[in-house]
């Protein structure tokens, strides 16, 4: 079993716009495409151009139909990778240590050399957000991009997990969630941003931002007040003179 | 407790090279980072004007592409039949010779005979270049088959169209009403403006029958019928129209609308526009009551103008538009059943852009002169804006529905203004500034002008001397007059049944006609291989470019392998499909930022440097030297010293003898080092007056002069009643000395109407909606919209097949659950397919990802692969020419305008069925040419 820091100086996390995300995937494989190649074993692919292609992702698009009784049905795109929880299950589980939550900044990693590929903590892990490695054995997650965002040798402002560097649609944000003055946690503040499943207690610092009620705008008349200049009795002449301001 | 120690600052790359991504049609600038001298991580360029460093799922996976096991790698030569996928391997000398004895002799005796026809073009300045030189008349791109109606109905009614022609005012626009964008066209900009939209709080409206993607963010949705949107776009028209929301002083002063028509039933000018002796557009000046020149200094057009002479009234542009839209025909409650939207939805919806437009108006202080010589102290903006694209122009109506959607933009004053939507250079340009077609060939020369160009009126047809089509798509007839892009999806089918006359070579350049670029795709395949009876093949000669093992590739003759996108050279040119913004004239380069590595085989060439050499073995002019020798070494030459017009190249960046001129100047030998300096991209910002209004302020006419846009200033009018389609009119109904088959006559006095209409899709008309209810639709997904890549590694995991989506009434009256399979039927064609179910669908709708199907042996995918078996195309129910009914004559499925593929009139009848084990109809697997399956390669280096 391993041990939870009492305490992080931050927690870096993500902010996801639910009312912003059109479902395109760039986060998926703009982090794939890092990932790959940045932190701990590459993300393998088993069967890349066969009958049943599979690989490891560390961030995923899922796509939900909501119904409704009144309205049309709605799509909602749904991003999840790991939420970085302040209560993280899966660094509890995890026999060897491989898993922990780290003290500086909240980013909950696997330490690949530790790792001995039991697959505790995907299973402890209510939101399915850990992924084994099926050709290094090990389990992989969202390292929040930690071989970038203290890069020295990245430019500084490119020093952002490669999801949010890409995202076409600015949905998601990066910052530190402990800070209320921070950009993230005012956005969240803002638009009352969640916590995913807070019933499991795992107090996630990912937080998503809700799709705003969609419809019909606000009542809107400014059309009534000319619907009297109608093209009876006096035709299209008629109309056509009033519109103009011909006596 | 320990942490492990972690490098947090590890070596990113020993090089970043900046390029042009190409993995749509975006074209985005890319960094892309090399390792040990290989591709290690491709992400967005924040410098580029384009995607400002985002990068979409498509161009982050550009390095699986790149990398693609199913890479071509040597000019191949077909040994086995065609389908069979057998070929060998030659050298480029002996694919080069060949094509040329191939070649040669057709452009000595006659050049028609070559069709030459490119797919995923982005260097159609240049191939078009070529095959003038060639002297062919047979050339176009696949707008045909894309979305040329929306370019069309856009040039024709306001020197400009969505995507590459403009765009909204995503930084001011307070309403957005986005019309059939699936997901698609263009990508990242689209998402970018999305996001800014909704961090600004403006309000987001979806038009579509299919709640995906972009829709659903969208604040509202309407769930509309395929092909009714140019009924719905005239109901807000009238509803607009009848209570005076609409901008009158913006209609007076730049548009038409004033202009007076020639009411005099018995005249061969009937409908046409009255003229000064000069040729110019007369109004009625307010200021005296007596007809002038549009454009005389100080005029104030009169939009309720009339002229009396010789016993008749002439009336304006306005009247009759008043006349037509305040009809009852176009009620919300008229259209809301063929529409599916409730009548109180229309009227909310007018409502809503009638508030923004005028209530929530914004002015901006720029002042500006306009080409009547009155100075403005500021800019009015009505912050509404629109964006549409094949959702709506695929149709048989797509044009008049483009159409309709432009005028309603100019009703609110809502082009050009702020807030509103805005062109991008070389737009505005109106359609008379734009080429005509040409047609006219001599054996051994080049062809009399460009192909491809906006007619003006029957003169213009591309007819031979005894009325028949000019060019193997039948381009430019009576069928679809203004086909401005040509007509690809009719060049196989009109060459086997040679009709209108036989051709020797088919050239074609990454269009995968043999599968989803066709329509009727099984048919399409048997004229590829179908043989006279002394078993030779009726299309004799078939030459194909690709850079993978499409499915095309096996059934052509001669392969001529490109490159992958990052081994190449290309130019994003203003000449061609340009990358600029509102605020700027932009162009970009590709480069080799690898060289192309196939070890063990003959390698690789660019097809734009294969042209250039091919051009020097034929001969043709612009291709050799004074001294006999090629007048290009290879594409790059091209781009650098190709002149168009004295001082004007392909690339506008870094010209001039001190290489510091953006526009105009002779050619820099250093021009390609200095993109490649400068990120890839050339950016020139038009300057702060001249960025509205730019069709008609004099600020932005002198500054597209200046860098070379125009040659002078070209100010006009946008165009509410597009004159060139009553001239049309004007021949069906009698007039003048070209006139149209019988036949036709009907159909163009309706379609072909001057003023914006709605008719319901011709397949309507032959197919029997009764007997076929359900309308079917396809998309792209984002993750693969306009990619050349299904096989891609990474993206196959995110689409590796396609259900049929079903909505819930269709689903429930099937009884289908999970895992189910149907038979969809047209009145051409069955296929057999999985279903899926899906509520936020128009209730008569169904749909599917196109061209994530494969054929078998394709792509270097396994012959199992889910693409291969489960995946599927809906083009086996689509056919080229509508059903038959009755009358002995073949009709186009095609926009009767503009000869636009209307991929989405589909009407299908659907029924359970128990499950195959694949999807039907199968096809044959084809050899591979490279082999298939394997493992990917890893771009890590192992420590």
């Amino acid at each position: 079993m391993t041990q939870l820091p009492t305490h992080t100086d931050k927690k870096l996390g993500l902010v996801i716009d639910l009312d912003i995300c059109v479902g395109c995937h760039a986060c998926v494989v703009a982090c794939k495409g890092w990932n790959d190649q940045g932190y701990g074993a590459p993300l393998s692919d088993q069967d890349p151009y066969g009958s049943n292609p599979a690989g490891t992702f560390l961030n995923r698009v899922h796509s939900y139909e909501i119904t409704q009784e009144n309205g049309p049905a709605q799509v909602v795109h749904f991003p999840k990778s790991c939420l970085h929880c302040d209560d993280a299950p899966c660094v509890t589980v995890c026999p060897t240590g491989a898993s922990y939550k780290r003290s500086e900044d909240g980013i909950v990693l696997v330490n690949e050399d530790a790792c001995i590929g039991c697959g505790l903590c995907a299973w402890a892990c209510p939101y399915g957000a850990r992924e084994m490695d099926q050709a290094a054995g090990i389990m992989k997650k969202c390292t929040l991009c930690v071989d970038r965002i203290y890069n020295e040798n990245l430019p500084e402002i490119d020093r952002e997990p490669a999801c949010v560097r890409t995202c076409p649609t600015g949905a998601r944000a990066f910052g530190d969630l402990s800070d209320p003055d921070s950009a993230v946690s005012r956005s969240v503040a803002e638009r009352g941003g969640f916590d995913l499943m807070p019933e499991l207690g795992t107090k996630p610092i990912n937080q998503y931002l809700p799709p705003r009620a969609k419809g019909l705008g606000q009542d809107i008349d400014v059309l009534a007040p000319l619907l009297d200049i109608q093209p009876e009795p006096t035709g299209i002449v008629g109309w056509l003179d009033k519109l103009l301001g011909k006596p | 407790m320990t942490q492990p120690a972690l490098d947090l600052s590890p070596l990113v790359s020993d090089e970043i090279r900046r390029t042009t991504c190409y993995m749509c049609a975006c074209r985005c600038g890319i960094d892309v980072h090399l390792k040990d001298g290989k591709v290690r991580y491709v992400e967005g360029n924040r410098d580029h004007p384009v995607n400002r460093g985002v990068l979409c799922a498509k161009g982050s996976a550009g390095i699986m592409q790149h990398l693609a096991p199913s890479r071509l790698r040597a000019p191949l030569r077909r040994t086995g039949p065609r389908g069979s996928g057998e070929f060998q391997e030659i050298s480029w000398d002996e694919a080069l010779t060949l094509a040329t004895s191939w070649l040669k002799p057709l452009r000595d005796t006659a050049p028609e005979k070559l069709a030459f026809f490119t797919g995923r073009d982005q260097s159609q300045s240049f191939t078009g270049y070529w095959a003038q030189a060639y002297g062919t008349p047979n050339y176009a791109a696949h707008g045909g088959f894309c979305s040329v109606n929306m370019a069309a109905a856009g040039i024709y009614t306001m020197g400009g169209a969505f995507w590459e022609f403009g765009q909204p005012d995503w930084d001011r626009t307070k309403l957005f009403m986005i019309f059939g964008v699936a997901e698609d066209h263009d990508s990242n900009p689209i998402k970018m403006g999305l996001g800014k939209l909704k961090k600004r709080g403006a309000r987001v409206i979806g038009v579509n029958p299919v709640r995906s993607g972009y829709n659903a963010i969208a604040d509202d949705w309407v769930a509309i019928t395929p092909g009714t949107d140019g009924l719905f776009i005239l109901a807000l028209v009238h509803e607009l129209m009848k209570a005076g929301k609409i901008d009158l002083d913006y209609l007076a002063r730049w548009t038409n609308a004033p202009v007076l028509i020639d009411c005099d039933p018995k005249s061969p000018r009937h409908g046409l526009l009255l003229r000064d002796e000069a040729g110019k557009d007369l109004v009625i000046d307010t200021r005296t009551g007596k007809p002038t020149a549009f454009d005389r200094k100080g005029v104030r057009p009169d939009l309720g103008g009339k002229l009396r002479a010789r016993g008749i009234t002439h009336v304006t542009v306005f009247q009759r538009m008043a006349e037509r839209y305040l009809s009852p025909d176009y009620s919300p409650e008229a259209i809301a059943e063929r529409t599916g939207i409730p009548a109180e939805k229309t009227r909310r919806i007018a409502a809503e852009l009638a508030d923004v437009a005028f209530n929530r108006a914004i002015e901006i202080e720029r002042e500006w002169t306009d080409f009547r010589g009155e100075t403005h102290k500021t800019m009015t903006g009505r912050p509404v804006s629109f964006h549409a694209m094949r959702g709506i122009s695929a149709h048989s109506n797509g044009f008049q529905t483009a159409r309709a959607l432009h005028m309603l933009q100019i009703l609110l004053g809502a082009v050009e203004t702020p807030g509103g939507f805005r062109f991008k250079p070389p737009y505005p340009k109106p359609a008379t500034a734009h080429p005509r077609p040409h047609s006219n060939v001599t054996p051994g020369k080049p062809l009399d002008g460009p192909h491809l160009g906006y007619p003006q009126g029957p003169d213009d047809l591309c007819l031979t001397p005894d009325g028949q089509p000019a060019r193997i798509d039948k381009a430019f007839t009576w069928e679809n007059p203004m086909s401005a892009h040509g007509l690809m999806h009719m060049v196989i089918s009109n060459a086997h049944a040679g009709d209108p006359y036989r051709i020797d070579t088919l050239l074609l350049y990454m269009a995968n006609m043999s599968w989803n670029s066709s329509m009727n795709t099984g048919g399409v395949i048997d004229m590829l291989t179908d043989t006279d009876e002394s078993g030779d093949y009726l299309i004799p000669r078939i030459i194909y470019s690709d850079a993978y093992s499409s499915e095309m590739v096996a059934y052509a003759d001669l392969i001529l392998p490109d490159t992958t996108y990052l081994e190449r050279h290309d130019c994003i040119s203003l000449l061609d499909r340009p990358i600029c913004e509102a605020d700027a004239a932009a162009d970009a380069i590709r480069w080799p930022v690898v060289d192309p590595d196939r070890p063990g085989h003959p390698g690789v060439r660019g097809f734009q440097s294969v042209l250039c050499d091919l051009g020097h073995r034929l001969g043709l002019p612009g291709f050799v030297a004074d001294d006999g020798s090629p007048k290009f070494k290879d594409y790059a030459d091209y781009i650098v010293n190709h002149q168009r017009r004295p001082g004007i190249g392909p690339l506008m960046g870094w010209r001039g003898e001190n290489a510091d001129s953006h526009g105009r100047g002779a050619p820099n030998p250093d021009q390609l080092d200095r993109y490649i300096e400068n990120g890839g991209f050339a950016i020139a910002h038009i300057p702060e007056d001249a960025q509205f209004m730019k069709p008609w302020n004099k600020a932005y006419q002198d500054w597209a002069v200046g860098i070379g846009l125009y040659d002078a200033p070209q100010p006009y009018i946008f165009q509410l009643y597009v004159e060139p389609l009553r001239r049309f009119q004007l021949a069906a109904e009698g007039h003048g000395h070209r006139q149209p088959p019988e036949h036709l006559r009907e159909r163009i006095k309706v379609t072909l109407d001057p003023l914006p209409i709605w008719y319901p899709a011709l397949e309507d008309g032959h197919a029997d909606p009764v007997e076929f209810p359900v309308h079917a639709l396809t998309q792209r997904p984002m993750a693969m919209y306009h990619s050349w890549g299904g096989q891609n590694a990474w993206l196959r995991q995110i689409h590796g097949h396609n259900p049929l989506y079903v909505p819930t009434d269709i689903w429930k009256a099937n009884q289908f659950s999970d895992g189910d399979w149907a038979k969809v039927t047209s009145p051409h064609g069955t296929i057999t397919v999985p279903v899926a179910y899906m509520a936020a669908l128009n209730p008569n709708t169904v749909w599917t990802w196109n061209a994530i199907g494969k054929r078998k042996g394709t792509w270097a995918l396994d012959q199992d692969a889910p693409e291969a078996t489960r995946g599927f195309l809906l083009n086996h129910l689509i056919h080229e020419l509508l059903p038959a009914r009755g009358d002995g004559l073949r009709w186009s499925n095609s926009d009767p305008v503009t000869g636009q593929a209307a991929w989405f009139d589909l009407r299908v009848k659907i029924e359970k069925v128990p499950a195959p084990t694949q999807s039907h109809p199968v096809l044959p697997p084809i050899a591979s040419p490279v082999g298939q399956g394997g493992a990917r390669v890893i771009p890590k280096a192992t420590p």
